[in-house]
């Protein structure tokens, strides 16, 4: 008989180079035994991840299907209202359970050998349990109770399900941290409503969309739209908001404050060299929903959570690495339930700015994949992260920092174990 | 018993189908040879130009991939193309199928076509970029047969990169 193998754990070979967080050695976007340890420590391991918006399982009986890393997962709510999460791996032998996106059922059955599951994922019944005629059939000892489909542990929170694998991950809220936690509730705490939804394969490894995102030196350099059009640009008051971790950030903006600075010209960014009327002006049409002013909120909630308010237009992005190199970037837009109709028709125009042919952000499905060709050949070399400093702080005064990119590998080193090569 | 004709249902100055075909090979032809500037024209002055996904259809989410209504937008799309957006240079090619025209009232036509677009990046990468159906109402005026609505309905979900120019 064949003695159980210990599970092996990955051990990539990885000299960090000195210089702490603003050095990130191109190796990490293209190792495999990189990736193969990312899905045990961090997606497997003791991190909240998003697995869907409540709005999405609003009924008895709803499913929906996702991932947490390469972990295919299930989300229920059963008859009772209580909603669970569950790996989409049957407990016989291993199929996939559910094969929809989403679903309505009373309960969950394996379409191989018929095992049928409670909407809690608990085993239920086995077809030909005792054999057929009198013959075959499982073991008289065999027990339901003991198997089912392996649960994840579950938070909900500003109308997100976020599910966790392991026992050690510490309560949601603490995860997220104070200031993180509240601007989730500023923008998602009322009934939330999909107004529609696609996704996008991106062809680089997860960590330089995550990167991305926190990157606001960037957003308005390479996002031409933004800056012409004054949705975004950093000669308007703003500033970056690093969770107390350092995991998670606020980057936001203030549009009526633009102040335009000389530096847009005199740098010549390829951003500021246009004028800027819409021959189509309703795009922009938006109105002031929040007391603090901001109109221009990226949020990320590490490691694959993005919150956006760009205007009016709110959405939840989340990516799931599909490889080393491939990624697929989910967008979901929203409203909230009580907007106007008037609200509602200016965040389907404003939903034009954003996604997989947003007028502002499309750059961003082929950005990543510039970095991921231009550093495949070269792992020894890194990545010099200085802008704004070398510490990874908020900073309430400018965006022309990468601090929140700092904060990404603060977290990255420390949940993977990474530490500085010695000098 | 006469035989009589049987009562006409296409009057002479209603849309053909031939006209139907003519107006979308010009307007694949048009995106397929880089002319995206000519591509408003195609649209009536308060058009709307819509795509989507099959899924947010059946739901009946209004918010899909891109959404323009008014000429305007149509500009505005064309204008960010050409002077801010950043993407790799490739070009699509449009295969359309056998239009079906399901209606036609107070001038207008309402016409269904399936449609696969290829995209060939700078690289020589040529792949499936996307497959769908079109769900389009043509109007007549002084200007010819153009859209008052043009919805491409993509059966996936995903696209690959990003979406630039319209299909």
């Amino acid at each position: 008989m064949d003695t159980p193998q210990p599970a092996v754990e990955p051990r990539p070979s990885l000299a960090w180079p000195p210089g702490g967080v603003t050095r990130v050695p191109f190796q990490v976007f293209s190792d495999p035994d990189i990736y193969a340890m990312e899905q045990q420590k961090i997606f497997r391991g003791p991190v909240w991840h998003y697995l869907c918006l409540e709005a999405e399982i609003p009924n008895k009986g709803d499913i929906r299907t996702t991932w947490v890393g390469d972990t295919p997962i299930i989300v229920t709510r059963d008859h009772d209202g209580r909603v669970h999460a569950m790996i989409n791996r049957c407990a016989h032998k291993g199929a996939l359970v559910c094969l929809k996106d989403h679903d309505n059922q009373q309960s969950l059955t394996c379409v191989y050998h018929a095992w049928n599951y409670g909407l809690d994922g608990q085993l239920k019944s086995v077809a030909f349990r005792n054999g057929v005629r009198g013959k075959g059939g499982m073991p008289e000892d065999f027990d339901p109770g003991c198997h089912r489909l392996e649960r994840l542990r579950i938070e909900r929170f500003g109308g997100i399900v976020f599910g966790t694998h392991s026992d050690q991950t510490e309560p949601l809220q603490q995860f997220l941290g104070e200031k993180i936690s509240a601007f989730l509730a500023r923008n998602m705490s009322k009934p939330l409503k999909v107004l529609g939804k696609h996704s996008q394969v991106i062809h680089n490894n997860w960590k330089l969309y995550a990167e991305n995102v926190r990157d606001s030196y960037h957003a308005t350099l390479l996002h031409t739209f933004y800056t012409t059009f004054r949705v975004n640009r950093l000669d308007m008051d703003g500033g970056i908001i690093l969770s107390d971790k350092k995991w998670h950030h606020i980057s936001y903006s203030k549009r009526a404050t633009l102040a335009p600075a000389a530096e847009y010209q005199e740098s010549k960014v390829h951003s500021a060299q246009y004028d800027s009327e819409l021959a189509g002006p309703a795009l922009l049409e938006a109105w002031n929903a929040y007391e603090d002013n901001i109109t221009h909120s990226i949020q990320t909630v590490f490691p694959t959570l993005v919150i956006q308010l760009t205007l009016n237009s709110l959405a939840v992005r989340f990516f799931v690495p599909r490889g080393v190199d491939k990624t697929e970037l989910f967008w979901i837009f929203l409203g909230h339930e009580d907007d106007t109709p008037e609200q509602e028709k200016m965040r389907i125009m404003q939903a034009n700015l954003t996604g997989a042919a947003g007028l502002v952000a499309l750059e961003d499905g082929c950005i990543n994949s510039f970095v991921q060709r231009g550093t495949h050949g070269s792992p020894d070399r890194a990545a010099f992260i200085e802008m704004g400093g070398r510490v990874a702080e908020s900073n309430e005064s400018s965006r022309a920092t990468e601090a929140a990119v700092r904060g990404f590998w603060h977290g990255y080193r420390e949940i993977m174990g990474f530490e500085e090569a010695a000098q | 018993m006469t035989i009589t004709a049987p009562e006409k249902t296409v009057a002479p100055s209603l849309v053909s189908h031939a006209d139907v075909t003519e107006l979308l090979t010009r307007y694949a032809d048009a995106l397929d040879d880089g002319r995206v500037d000519d591509w408003p024209d195609f649209f009536v002055e308060d058009g709307i130009y819509q795509i989507t996904t099959r899924e947010n259809e059946a739901a009946l989410y209004p918010v899909g991939i891109v959404y323009c209504e008014g000429r305007g937008m149509l500009l505005d799309r064309v204008k960010a193309l050409k002077i801010a957006n950043i993407f790799e240079s490739h070009v699509y090619c449009h295969i359309n199928g056998q239009p079906t025209i399901l209606k036609q009232a107070n001038g207008s036509v309402t016409v269904r076509t399936n449609f696969v677009v290829y995209r060939t990046m700078y690289d020589g990468r040529a792949e499936l970029f996307a497959t769908g159906k079109y769900l389009d109402v043509l109007r007549r005026d002084d200007a010819g047969l153009r859209f008052e609505e043009r919805r491409a309905v993509v059966d996936s979900r995903r696209i690959d990169t990003l979406l630039v120019f319209p299909i």
